[in-house]
């Protein structure tokens, strides 16, 4: 299983955090919902903390991934540079491709 | 609204206060428990997480972080049937004769 695991998004491919609001725990901070970035990283899978917080065995694992997004996209009248970049690390199933 | 936990970003015009403090002895015991619990697998991280979040927003808001920790590790001992709220109470009691 472990040797035929492929991730769906691949690094730079441009990415959209899903804006939703599921009633479960869940690790996807409410500032990064919705706003588009670009995959930075591919950390591996990981059993899935969604099921775990619940104690069930976390699988099947989910890809966890390093997002990079644009400061002056996440915040409203961000006050920083223009380059500044922010990271957040979201599993598979919150991400959708742009 | 963002749930009470989901902090990132929140408008906030008190300065943070970075000094450093001593623990108490119950809050080494707070931070201690849950890595015994990890252990002998009775909890895991993401549980202790939904434990915290689950407290209702008033109380989350009036709780130093220690408390938040030790309110969802008895939370989710009474869940799993390991520990009974009276049989925590009774304890308690026990426990603050001793100390008076």
């Amino acid at each position: 299983m472990k040797d035929s695991y492929k991730p769906d998004y691949r690094i730079n491919d441009r990415v959209r955090i899903k804006n939703v609001y599921p009633q479960g725990h869940h690790r996807t901070p409410w500032f990064i919902k919705g706003k588009i970035g670009h995959i930075a990283a591919i950390y591996g899978k990981f059993l899935n903390p969604e099921q775990r917080a619940y104690g069930l065995d976390g699988c099947p694992k989910q890809a966890l991934y390093r997002i990079q997004f644009k400061q002056k996209n996440v915040w409203v009248n961000y006050l920083g540079e223009t380059q500044d970049t922010l990271c957040v690390d979201l599993y598979e199933r919150w991400i959708e491709r742009v | 609204m963002p749930n009470v936990h989901d902090r990132g970003g929140w408008p906030n015009e008190e300065a943070i206060n970075l000094d450093n403090h001593e623990w108490l002895d119950w809050q080494w015991q707070t931070q201690a428990l849950p890595i015994v619990l990890r252990q002998k697998g009775i909890i895991n991280s993401d549980e202790l997480r939904r434990g915290i979040e689950s407290i209702p927003r008033d109380d989350y808001e009036a709780m130093p972080y220690h408390d938040r920790w030790a309110t969802s590790i008895e939370s989710l001992l009474i869940e799993k049937g390991i520990l009974t709220d009276k049989e925590i109470q009774s304890k308690v009691t026990e426990i603050v004769r001793r100390w008076n």
